[in-house]
């Protein structure tokens, strides 16, 4: 009677190929899925983020980190220039982010609420602790940048805790950074929760190069040496660990190729490839190339963001991403062990 | 780690009552939606406009901020189990292959909760009935609930922007009254007790439609070995979940945030390296 895929109303439905988009000849890596649904309605919900603040918040966030890094680095191996730079736009960065996670919220006036418990099993609980060991350091360290806007009382102090701030503001860096790869993949959304293993390396190599990227352009060419190797190191940990999950994920790749995320996605990489290979080549040199490469490598940050955070979204929409790989899972453990 | 055997006392009630849940028999739905009437009338819900979906009887679609029983309608191409009407060439042409499904959907309250683990202010918790129930006190939201939630249950709310779903009417429950779905249910296809209880019901009841040829009859969330370490309401379906708007095998997603946490350990540790590495060696 029930063939293995007979369904309900609308039931039997075929995967779509993603749309129809031209794809230049790349073969179709995933079988065309077959599945039953309810009427082809989404499973889970989608999340209620915007993109602009959540997306946002993933790139701003990681610049805020890898720009406290840098900070530490140039200030510890005297380049004040790139110190400079570097603090201020941990501090913006990091400024943006705040706002950016308020303003998201349900209900703003009650972002306090996140400080009333500290839970392991939820990350957005971790990393409030995580951005409130590191907004301290990160706005002192800033704060002895700009001493014109310190109150006179005050500079003194300020000036002489630049410094340690900064290293400390550079030592919570690698969990603002990484943390929030484990925000996206401790959900039920197919395409976060499947990439959890690559997804704190395309972070934390996101923002290398995108932190990295906005220091060459903005620092003078001869302090910005580790920058450009940092955009480098930065920018193959990206693409490796991204190249990976397209690869890894099978039917749950898809996503990360199609619609406007893949479109995202290629254009990071390319940017991305781009700016490393000028930097390494000419940022030495040229200040113009410099700026265009550190241009290529904060936009190409920003891209991967939005197309990851994209790339989820889309894999709530359509209720195979749930139900085929959850089959899968079910026929592989009944093979296993015939009940 | 995943015994359901005191879900209540694990989340730091040294005294408490039996586990309660629901039991929803989808064999015996007949769609008539007081569930979702009732709910929304005693929960005070507010409505989600007027919708028509154009898919079936069901306008409701899916459970929400809004909506916190949900009966589905399906129409299938297959015969309704072995009976027959018992009269010989009766004059339905090939309408005896067509048969409908109901089914009331409503949180699971599952004993691994994904929106009670992610969720960063405390304000999801697990009451002393073994349910989770959002306190809207403090709420703030923050909208992480929603994603983590593997049956797409929880919501947040546009007018106040705060998450919302089923309580199993906690403030009934709390005076030994049942919910208000189940009371208001006319043929006893949503059932509310104790879950033990419930379950020894389930499976005779699973076993009568084995026997009368029910071949894809099924519970579904039952089993404390699943992936959500079994639900407070669990279901008998005659479809696969995913028929009903089911994932099939639905997992909580902090199952694996251990090793989600080593991992960016890791890439943090790295992060650092590769930092360190930027500023060592030569200066020009």
């Amino acid at each position: 009677m029930s063939g293995a895929h007979a369904a309900g109303p609308g039931g039997d439905r075929r995967g779509r190929s993603g749309g129809g988009r031209r794809r230049r000849g790349e073969q179709m890596m995933v079988p065309k899925a077959e599945f039953s649904s309810y009427y082809g309605r989404p499973i889970i919900k989608k999340p209620v983020w915007s993109e602009l603040d959540i997306g946002g918040y993933l790139f701003t966030g990681g610049i805020a980190a890898g720009s406290a890094v840098i900070g530490a680095g140039a200030d510890l191996t005297g380049r004040p220039e790139l110190r400079h730079v570097a603090r201020l736009s941990s501090l913006a960065a990091l400024g943006v982010s705040g706002a950016a996670l308020v303003h998201d919220l349900g209900v703003p006036a009650r972002f306090h609420h996140m400080l009333r418990v500290a839970k392991p099993t939820s990350p957005m609980s971790v990393g409030t602790w995580i951005l409130t060991a590191f907004g301290l350091p990160t706005g002192i360290a800033g704060a002895a940048e700009l001493p014109g806007l310190v109150p006179p009382f005050l500079r003194g102090l300020v000036g002489a805790l630049g410094r340690p701030a900064g290293i400390a503001s550079a030592l919570v860096a690698p969990g603002v950074a990484t943390y929030t790869a484990v925000l996206l993949a401790d959900t039920s959304v197919p395409s976060w929760h499947e990439a959890w293993p690559e997804l704190p390396f395309v972070f934390a190599g996101s923002a290398l190069s995108g932190s990295a990227g906005l220091a060459l352009a903005l620092a003078p060419c001869e302090e910005s040496k580790p920058v450009r190797r940092l955009a480098v190191l930065g920018a193959a940990l990206e693409l490796a660990a991204s190249q990976r999950i397209e690869h890894r994920l099978g039917l749950l790749g898809e996503p990360y190729k199609e619609g406007s995320a893949g479109s995202k996605m290629r254009l990071a990489k390319k940017l991305t490839l781009a700016g490393a290979v000028t930097a390494a080549a000419l940022g030495r040199r040229s200040r113009v190339a410099a700026v265009a490469s550190g241009a290529a490598l904060f936009a190409a940050s920003a891209l991967t963001r939005f197309a990851i955070f994209e790339a989820g979204v889309a894999s709530t929409e359509d209720p195979k991403y749930v139900v085929v790989p959850q089959r899968e899972r079910l026929q592989r453990r009944t093979s296993v062990t015939p009940s | 780690m995943t015994t359901t055997s005191d879900v209540a006392a694990r989340a730091g009630w040294d005294e408490h009552p039996p586990r309660m849940g629901f039991f929803t028999d989808t064999s015996v739905c007949i769609g008539c939606k007081a569930c979702e009437v009732a709910c929304k009338e005693w929960n005070g819900v507010p409505d989600d406009g007027y919708d028509l979906l154009g898919l079936s009887y069901d306008n409701t679609g899916s459970l929400s901020a809004n909506t916190w029983r949900h009966v589905a309608f399906i129409e299938q191409s297959k015969p309704f189990g072995p009976q027959t009407t018992g009269i010989d060439e009766a004059p339905t042409g090939d309408r005896d292959e067509v048969r409908w499904l109901m089914s009331s959907d409503v949180c699971k309250h599952c004993t691994e909760a994904g929106c009670l683990d992610v969720c960063p202010t405390g304000a999801l918790f697990r009451t002393e009935f073994g349910t989770v129930v959002v306190q809207q006190d403090i709420c703030n939201g923050c909208g992480y609930c929603i994603p983590a939630c593997p049956f797409g249950v929880i919501d947040r709310r546009e007018s106040d922007g705060k998450a919302w779903k089923c309580t199993l009417c906690y403030d009934r429950i709390g005076e030994d009254q049942t919910p208000a779905c189940a009371k208001a249910c006319p043929t006893e296809s949503i059932q509310y007790g104790p879950l033990d209880e419930l379950r020894e019901r389930a499976q005779g009841r699973l076993d009568q439609l084995v026997e009368a040829g029910h071949a894809d009859a099924q519970l579904y969330l039952e089993d404390s070995a699943d992936g959500v370490g079994g639900a407070g309401a669990f279901f008998l379906l005659l479809d696969k979940p995913e028929a009903y708007g089911l994932p099939p095998d639905p997992v909580v997603p902090t199952r694996d945030v251990r090793a989600m946490w080593r991992h960016a350990a890791a890439a943090a540790g790295v992060f650092a390296g590769l930092g360190v590495a930027a500023f060592v060696g030569r200066r020009r």
